[in-house]
């Protein structure tokens, strides 16, 4: 995979999916309790953990307590995600004990579809009895979007994925923005950024409308609003991301091998 | 009381058409043999149940055997859809599929109802979402005490619940290490249980994370080496990326999902067989 869409014509030394990985990493501070998702959140607090926050304690709903994967899980319930945690509890008590009882600071999730206030679809697109596209479900997401005290969530910025209107809400983000959220009652504060490969987007403070805060090296407000299915927010003077350190990278790249040399295949991952 | 048997005479006296069933493991103990000796024995118009289906649902849906799925996150993990499932929703092929979708907590707490024998679970959640407006059994109730408004779910009280575990004593006792998901709440809801287990040993010892699950929960418990292939046993072997993977290609062409399906599941008479099968094929991983 190579650096393309908003980045610079110059062979970049790294890729806007490693740039929004690393981004999406330095929001998690060290010591957080992390709900994570598999793919894209699972590798981004992973390298989190292997170079700022080594004492975040990451949780996967499969059960697992302050996991320490050495390698990427493939799916949620993977063997390396119990073989060293701390703990590992039964379904209902991660939902219940952990999540729903407010123990969870940071929920990390990916989406299929999100809207300009951060809710989020991972149902169907089209109309729920005949979808154009089937897609896998709600999983744990509504509730770790309703519980978490924070949510990131991390989405490839494209237009078919930013969009005006969502066909379903499966997770709550800022609902129709305003207070609106808190008229459900939800204890989590919703989403404070959304990471993509073109830049980071954090709710206005009044409006709760997503807004292009920063952008990455290379990439261009044009091309983010070139991505966005919506009139996108911008930042009076949207700021610039550094560029990944060679540790990030280098410990990023490793994370990978490893898993690739492990798996002897893809490391894809989906959203659970 | 358990009683040790084989799978085929487990599933022939205890899944019926009709039933309600609940194949359960969090992508860990999946229990496949059971779920391929159901589409051996032409099960129909089953509810299928369970929080992640995921390949062997995608089997048994493209094989006809379900009429309606109840489930949370449908997808095949770390490789992308389940496209025997999507087809079934998209098209109503083989037959139409009815769905009743909910949330991991929602699908969780419905099993815990199940098995507390209460008709109901209550939680925070779904509030906001589009999930109560197309799922009938998501309500929302008021505590009595506080005046909060929650949401209900009705319980799960499957007919028959199957899990795979890695071991059973002699007197049934079955033993799960390592991540153990839901499989106990969907045991201990159902009106029947079948383990299937790797080995049968005579005396269980402990394990991290060790669950054991006394022999009168189960009706039945039978042997079935590699009976969670291509999921993991932990212990005993790891998760078959090959298999997940070659199995995109398999589930997205009807003709070629029936046909490896004729050739490796009807086509053999047990589990044992089925993988010797699909290993020849080269879809296991060395």
């Amino acid at each position: 995979m190579t650096a393309n869409r908003g980045m610079g014509e110059a062979a970049a030394p790294y890729t806007a999916d490693e740039m929004m990985t690393v981004a999406a990493s330095r929001e998690l501070r060290d010591g957080a309790v992390c709900f994570v998702g598999i793919g894209l959140p699972s590798e981004a607090a992973n390298l989190a953990r292997a170079t700022h926050a080594p004492g975040c304690v990451l949780i996967y709903e499969s059960g697992t307590v302050g996991a320490k994967p050495d390698v990427l899980p493939l799916s949620i319930g993977d063997g390396v995600l119990a073989a060293h945690a701390d703990s590992v509890v039964s379904v209902p008590e991660i939902f219940n004990y952990w999540l729903q009882a407010g123990r969870v600071d940071v929920g990390f999730l990916g989406a299929a579809q999100v809207d300009r206030f951060g809710n989020i679809n991972t149902t169907v697109v089209g109309d729920y009895q005949h979808p154009k596209v089937r897609l896998p479900g709600a999983g744990g997401a509504p509730e770790i979007a309703a519980s978490a005290r924070e949510v990131i969530i991390m989405l490839r910025h494209k237009r078919r994925a930013f969009v005006e209107r969502l066909s379903f809400v499966t997770s709550v983000g800022h609902g129709a923005g305003g207070g609106s959220r808190d008229d459900l009652g939800y204890p989590g504060a919703g989403p404070t950024v959304l990471i993509t490969d073109l830049g980071v987007l954090r709710p206005d403070p009044e409006t709760r409308e997503l807004t292009l805060v920063a952008l990455h090296p290379g990439a261009t407000v044009e091309g983010a609003r070139e991505a966005t299915g919506w009139n996108l927010k911008v930042a009076d003077d949207p700021g610039t991301t550094e560029p990944p350190t060679e540790r990030e990278l280098e410990l990023l790249r490793d994370l990978k091998a490893r898993t690739e040399a492990a798996r002897g295949g893809s490391t894809r991952g989906t959203e659970t | 009381m358990a009683e040790v048997t084989d799978l085929r005479e487990a599933v022939a006296g205890l899944v019926h058409d009709g039933d309600a069933v609940a194949l359960e493991g969090f992508t860990h103990l999946i229990p496949t043999a059971a779920a391929h000796e159901i589409i051996r024995q032409g099960r129909k118009d089953l509810t299928l149940i369970r929080m992640t289906p995921d390949l062997i649902y995608d089997q048994m849906i493209g094989m006809g055997c379900a009429r309606k799925l109840v489930f949370s996150w449908g997808g095949n993990p770390g490789v992308g859809s389940l496209h025997r499932f999507r087809d079934a929703i998209e098209n109503d092929w083989p037959v139409p599929l009815e769905i009743e979708e909910h949330s991991h907590a929602g699908m969780a707490n419905r099993y815990v109802a199940g098995a507390s024998n209460l008709p109901f679970a209550v939680l925070r959640g779904y509030v906001g979402t589009d999930l109560p407006k197309v799922t009938s059994t998501i309500a929302p109730v008021t505590c009595p005490f506080t005046g909060e408004e929650l949401m209900a779910v009705p319980a799960l009280n499957p007919d028959v619940s199957i899990i795979h575990a890695q071991q059973a004593d002699s007197r049934g006792n079955v033993a799960i290490w390592g991540i153990s998901g839901i499989q106990k709440e969907a045991a201990l809801s159902a009106r029947r249980a079948i383990a299937t287990v790797e080995e049968v040993v005579e005396e269980l010892t402990p394990h991290p994370f060790q669950i054991v699950l006394p022999a009168v929960v189960f009706d039945a418990v039978a042997v079935e080496p590699k009976g969670a292939h291509p999921s993991y046993a932990d212990g005993y072997y790891d998760r078959d990326n090959v298999f997940y993977e070659a199995w995109d290609p398999i589930g997205r062409d009807r003709e070629a999902f029936r046909s490896w399906m004729e050739q490796h599941v009807l086509g053999t008479e047990n589990f044992g067989e089925y993988f010797r099968s699909v290993r020849g094929e080269g879809m296991v991983a060395k």
